[in-house]
């Protein structure tokens, strides 16, 4: 099998932060910073832009939004119209409530499977789960994992590299991605 | 002197930690994972084995009704919304607590939410699995529930947009599915922890399908951070919404006594104060169970209390404001609605109320009880019991006393409404129990978040994790 990645051990959030960065500056591209939980200031480190679950969200949400005051338009006026205490046929007062409803639900769609989309999620097998060490990510554990895929990859140059930024137990991880 | 004055602590109130007792990262994964991995404690198959029997009655007396008819419940005419409308607005009250944890105090960046936001938003779903059940089974011909929903049909028939209770399909719908996602999103990083800790092979399959491939790479987390804020953002107006569309339900009618515009912001302070209850009750009895005290600390109750406090004197305002607005309308029918609620016929049902929800929870004044489990736990009885009975003052005391002296009526529930009444509560613990032995009970990645440790700007003690602490 192929070489997939190398990872190294950090003890801190804040080496793991300080090591996202100085892999960065060193040129590196395809690495990820991985952690139990979200460190602050990681994406300034890796340097990232903002997550595009925003977007998502919002033409999701518009969409719901949409759907709901049309489809409940179109029954009161046209496809089922129903006289009720003499009231317009189209009372959009009494639509909003549905329209609000669908807004959030379209809404919410958008955030969990736009972002599962985003981060490639799920999938059932990942080379990182060979490493039995990689298990420590989710307890507490960090973990800098370099690809082989970066054009800077170079299997002894990248080991030293880690352990110059301060890494430990560095790894070697074969696999298919 | 000059010493003394260069180390004299700056007026900054110092918060106690949210997690005491010295855990670590490790810790805290040991702590939680270790609830569901060691073998099932006795306690909770005797917890079980009743809980499930409650399921079995609610199962048996859902089948005769299905069978008979809604005629074996107490209603009558005019009283024809009883305890199934009562324990409907109970349930998805409950739930509010919930959300309001895991969004609300979100958005409010009030970490101490992460100790007990997983398990309060478990007891939604579980709570809005409870009410949905009962206007389902309220229709009568329950063959014919999906006329609820706009399906398109050989009949060409559509459901009645105009209608609160239709309202409440889709605002109870998009509550429940909304809350799921967000719980479930939530719980994927405390599933992988609970997959890479595995030893059997079963264990390993199920947790590894349920945590979706979850690497904790931070190219992961930085969408995942701002897909659960956008949740939360969602979320938060949705359970304003969902308790002020149940109230519409009443609201939108002309019965005297529900024909209110005091009734959305009313419910919504109610379902909040009632589901804080029942999440008290929870905590207290899961904190003493699974000797959760470092991470479920007495600051955290208080807090909770506190809650308790403000959303208690908010219904005691709204049930005084009703009678004011009763008066000030010089409507007969109004004064005569709220004369009946305290003096009337169900009188003893209002006072109840009225003790539970409005006077005992004042004692949350006082520090003491605020940090007393005893107290607390009473209190929070106390709270679970008056939240019931202001849905049945409501509903009940002004259908059975309406406009037509020669139409009125005495409401009394029958066996088969007790026994679908309890049998909610059994199911209601059947699955937050199944919750409590299989799933993390406590956000682990979130409680290590807010822990100073996890800041990337702390700058350690002797006593952060020692060198290939984490390996």
């Amino acid at each position: 099998m192929k070489t997939w990645a190398i990872l190294a051990q950090f003890d801190t959030p804040a080496d793991l932060m300080h090591a996202a960065s100085s892999t960065r500056d060193a040129g590196y591209r395809k690495f990820d910073c991985h952690s139990p939980f979200p460190i602050h200031g990681m994406d300034d480190a890796m340097g990232l832009k903002r997550s595009s679950v925003g977007f998502i969200v919002g033409v999701m949400a518009v969409i719901g939004a949409t759907i709901g005051f049309v489809l409940q338009t179109w029954v009161a006026t046209s496809a089922y119209p129903l006289v009720i205490s003499g009231k317009p046929l189209f009372s959009w007062q009494a639509f909003i409530i549905i329209t609000f409803a669908l807004f959030v639900l379209f809404g919410a769609f958008g955030a969990v499977f736009g972002m599962f989309r985003l981060i490639r999620l799920p999938r059932w097998h990942h080379p990182l789960f060979y490493s039995e060490q990689f298990k420590v990510v989710t307890d507490d554990g960090f973990v800098l994992v370099i690809e082989s895929d970066d054009a800077k990859f170079d299997e002894n140059g990248t080991k030293e590299f880690l352990a110059a930024i301060g890494g430990k137990n560095i790894e070697l991880v074969r696999g298919e991605g | 002197m000059n010493t003394t004055k260069h180390t004299a602590a700056p007026a900054v109130l110092e918060e106690a930690p949210l997690v005491q007792g010295g855990l670590t990262f490790g810790g805290i994964t040991d702590k939680i994972s270790g609830i569901v991995e060691r073998p099932t404690p006795k306690l909770w198959w005797l917890l079980f084995g009743i809980a499930l029997s409650g399921t079995l009655i609610l199962a048996g007396a859902i089948g005769w009704l299905f069978y008979e008819g809604t005629g074996i419940w107490g209603l009558n005419n005019p009283v024809g919304w009883g305890w199934a409308i009562v324990n409907f607005v109970f349930w998805v009250g409950i739930g509010h607590a919930g959300t309001l944890i895991s969004a609300i105090l979100f958005l409010l960046r009030q970490k101490w939410r992460t100790a007990i936001n997983r398990f309060a938003e478990a007891m939604t779903i579980v709570a809005v699995i409870c009410a949905g059940i009962f206007p389902a089974i309220h229709v009568g011909r329950i063959w014919i529930v999906y006329y609820m929903f706009p399906l398109p049909n050989q009949m060409d028939m559509w459901p009645n947009f105009r209608s609160p209770l239709l309202w409440d399909v889709f605002a109870v719908g998009t509550y429940f599915t909304v809350s799921f996602l967000f719980w479930y999103v939530g719980l994927v990083p405390d599933l992988a922890t609970f997959r890479d800790r595995a030893k059997t092979k079963i264990k390993k399959m199920v947790f590894g399908v349920m945590s979706l491939g979850w690497l904790g790479g931070n190219r992961q987390w930085r969408h995942y951070e701002l897909a659960y804020l956008m949740l939360a953002g969602l979320a938060t107006p949705l359970v304003l919404s969902v308790h002020s569309v149940v109230s519409t339900d009443f609201a939108t009618s002309l019965i005297p006594g529900w024909h209110t515009t005091i009734f959305p912001p009313y419910f919504v302070a109610g379902a909040i104060f009632s589901g804080f209850g029942m999440v008290l009750t929870l905590a207290i009895i899961a904190r003493k169970v699974f000797s959760l005290q470092n991470l479920i600390t007495i600051d955290h109750l208080e807090k909770m209390n506190k809650i308790i406090l403000v959303t208690g004197s908010m219904v005691g305002y709204a049930y005084i404001m009703e009678f004011f607005i009763a008066w000030y309308s010089g409507n007969i029918y109004e004064v005569f609605a709220f004369i009946n609620r305290g003096f009337g016929n169900y009188a003893w049902a209002y006072w109840i109320m009225f003790l539970c929800n409005v006077i005992t929870p004042q004692l949350f004044w006082f520090r003491k009880l605020r940090r007393s489990i005893v107290a607390m736990f009473t209190l929070s009885i106390f709270v679970n019991i008056g939240m019931w009975f202001e849905r049945f003052v409501i509903t009940v005391t002004s259908l059975s006393r309406d406009f037509l002296p020669s139409s009125w009526d005495y409401y009394s529930p029958t066996i088969w409404d007790i026994m679908t009444f309890v049998g909610s509560f059994g199911l209601f613990f059947t699955l937050f129990l199944l919750f409590l032995r299989f799933l993390p009970l406590i956000a682990m990645s979130e409680v290590k978040g807010v822990m100073p440790e996890a800041d990337p700007h702390h700058h350690g003690h002797a006593d952060t994790p020692a060198e290939g602490g984490a390996a």
